[in-house]
């Protein structure tokens, strides 16, 4: 079923009478040459690039709740391409570029808009610093304009210019980022996968991963064993359950991140802003929500929602930067399960056991990674090399030290980032 | 959450920093691939971990914890150099 605006406008002269479900829900076969455990973002992006850049149609993504009901489903749905270190610099703009023709790509509507985002910048070393990675972003073939404090001024003067303490210097624009609609993503994925012939499998929880002689053979899920010649993890914060199935550890704490969403409001933040006193981010969704967040609450956590301390913390932050919001209610928050890794910086790569990849560790910056990892990590499962763009994520950056990707520069330690 | 200090009594989490899994730290003459496990590789458990919080804006005491990841129940907290973490593995 193809969607086009002449569908649109038929089925709404007809009743909408004539959409179908946008994928088969069915059994699972004894045997895959691909099993991908995780139909989140990623899992589901990995899938499709196997079957239409790869030509593999035989997988299985093994769900053990619903498609996209983890992370993806759970974040601020900001895209960009800002990053500094090489590593994660040309993985982002891949990533980037790849969310430009997604819509067309998977022939569904994911919402991308390039609305722009603004990173401020509120003292002189904070300058120094985004001068610095905007010529890195550059560098990379991305776009960035520092903006002075007028530029800032005509593009969102609804910030609390007036601020002594966090005083609005500039900021950094980036025009080609923006926001997605975070559902429809995973939704396209899966929804391209399952057209080509993959077997997208609900409700199907991982119990074991099948090793023998140091190579995978299959997996024990709650709907029976499911043999395969490769096993690719993709899930997110709950990575390390998954991996100690195989007898592995991994490098990865999982902590909550909460993200807000207030009420609906008119038109008022046309960007993605970021306030760099206190570090918080906000954008505004198309049902006029404003949708924002900030830190990690700062330890190990497996629960779906914050503690309040961080939810006051982010209010506080919020009203600093946009005081015009203060009567503004909050509808809800959220939260989700970050894989962090010691560096802030992610893994796709091979595992010890063979057979068995890895994708994980994309800490509080999955959403953006969406096609780019589902890209590079399909690349890795069907060639057994790294993709060009995602060749430094690798595994034993964390034993030998070499290539650690600290982007915060705060130290390659757990908890800092 | 709360956390029941062994000398404050029990505070609110404000009061404590985070270091992490509370893991024995290896010998200084040990193997690369044990600092490796210390320094990088976690459990991370969905369930009871047993950690190390920092009573910062208390008594200054190192404590180790034992939480649940999943509901944040507390179910033990005792010194940290109690814990013996330092003898080396």
């Amino acid at each position: 079923m193809r969607f086009s605006g002449w569908r649109v406008l038929k089925e709404g002269l007809t009743g909408n009478r004539g959409w179908g479900p946008q994928w088969r829900d069915p059994e699972p076969k004894r045997e895959y040459d691909v099993v991908i455990i995780g139909g989140g973002g990623h899992g589901l992006a990995t899938a499709y690039y196997l079957a239409a850049e790869h030509g593999i149609i035989n997988i299985a993504v093994l769900e053990k709740g619903y498609l996209g009901g983890g992370n993806v489903g759970r974040n601020t749905t900001i895209v960009r391409a800002n990053y500094y270190l090489p590593g994660n610099s040309e993985f982002y703009s891949h990533s980037l570029r790849l969310w430009e023709g997604l819509e067309q790509e998977l022939n569904y509507n994911a919402m991308m808009s390039q609305r722009g985002m603004i990173n401020l910048f509120h003292n002189d070393g904070q300058r120094d610093a985004i001068v610095r990675r905007g010529n890195a972003i550059i560098n990379q073939g991305d776009d960035a304009e520092l903006l002075d404090q007028d530029a800032v001024r005509r593009l969102v003067p609804y910030l609390n210019f007036d601020n002594n303490r966090f005083p609005i210097m500039g900021g950094l624009l980036q025009r080609r980022a923006g926001t997605a609609r975070h559902d429809a993503v995973a939704w396209g994925f899966a929804r391209g996968a399952d057209m080509r012939g993959v077997d997208l499998i609900q409700n199907c929880e991982v119990t074991g991963i099948d090793v023998e002689g140091g190579r995978v053979t299959g997996v024990q899920t709650a709907r029976g064993p499911i043999r395969a010649k490769k096993v690719a993890l993709a899930a997110a914060g709950r990575s390390s359950q998954v991996a100690a199935l195989a007898g592995l550890t991994l490098p990865i704490e999982s902590h909550v991140l909460q993200a807000f969403v207030t009420e609906g409001i008119k038109p008022l933040v046309d960007h993605v802003v970021t306030f760099a006193e206190g570090h918080l981010y906000i954008s505004q969704s198309d049902k006029g929500g404003l949708v924002f967040g900030s830190y990690l609450d700062f330890y190990s956590s497996y629960a779906a929602r914050g503690n309040l301390p961080m939810v006051e913390h982010t209010m506080e932050t919020c009203l600093a930067m946009v005081p015009a919001i203060s009567k503004a209610r909050l509808l809800r928050s959220w939260g989700g399960i970050m894989d962090m890794t010691p560096d802030g910086s992610p893994i796709i790569d091979h595992s010890p056991i063979a057979g068995l990849y890895l994708n994980c560790g994309w800490c509080y910056g999955g959403f953006k990674a969406t096609p780019g990892s589902g890209n590079a990590y399909a690349h890795l499962i069907a060639t057994d090399r790294p993709h060009g763009a995602a060749a430094k994520f690798r595994l034993d950056r964390f034993s030998t030290g070499h290539g650690l990707m600290d982007e915060e520069g705060t130290g390659a330690q757990h908890n800092l980032h | 959450m709360r956390i029941h200090c062994p000398l404050c009594g029990a505070r609110d989490r404000r009061e404590f920093s985070y270091k992490g899994a509370a893991l024995v730290r290896p010998l200084a003459a040990a193997e690369s691939e044990a600092w490796h496990a210390y320094v990088n590789l976690r459990e991370n458990p969905a369930g009871p971990l047993a950690e190390l919080w920092y009573h910062e804006m208390g008594c200054g005491s190192w404590l180790q914890v034992t939480r649940d990841t999943v509901n944040h129940t507390v179910s033990e907290v005792v010194l940290a150099r109690d814990a013996a973490l330092g003898a080396g593995v």
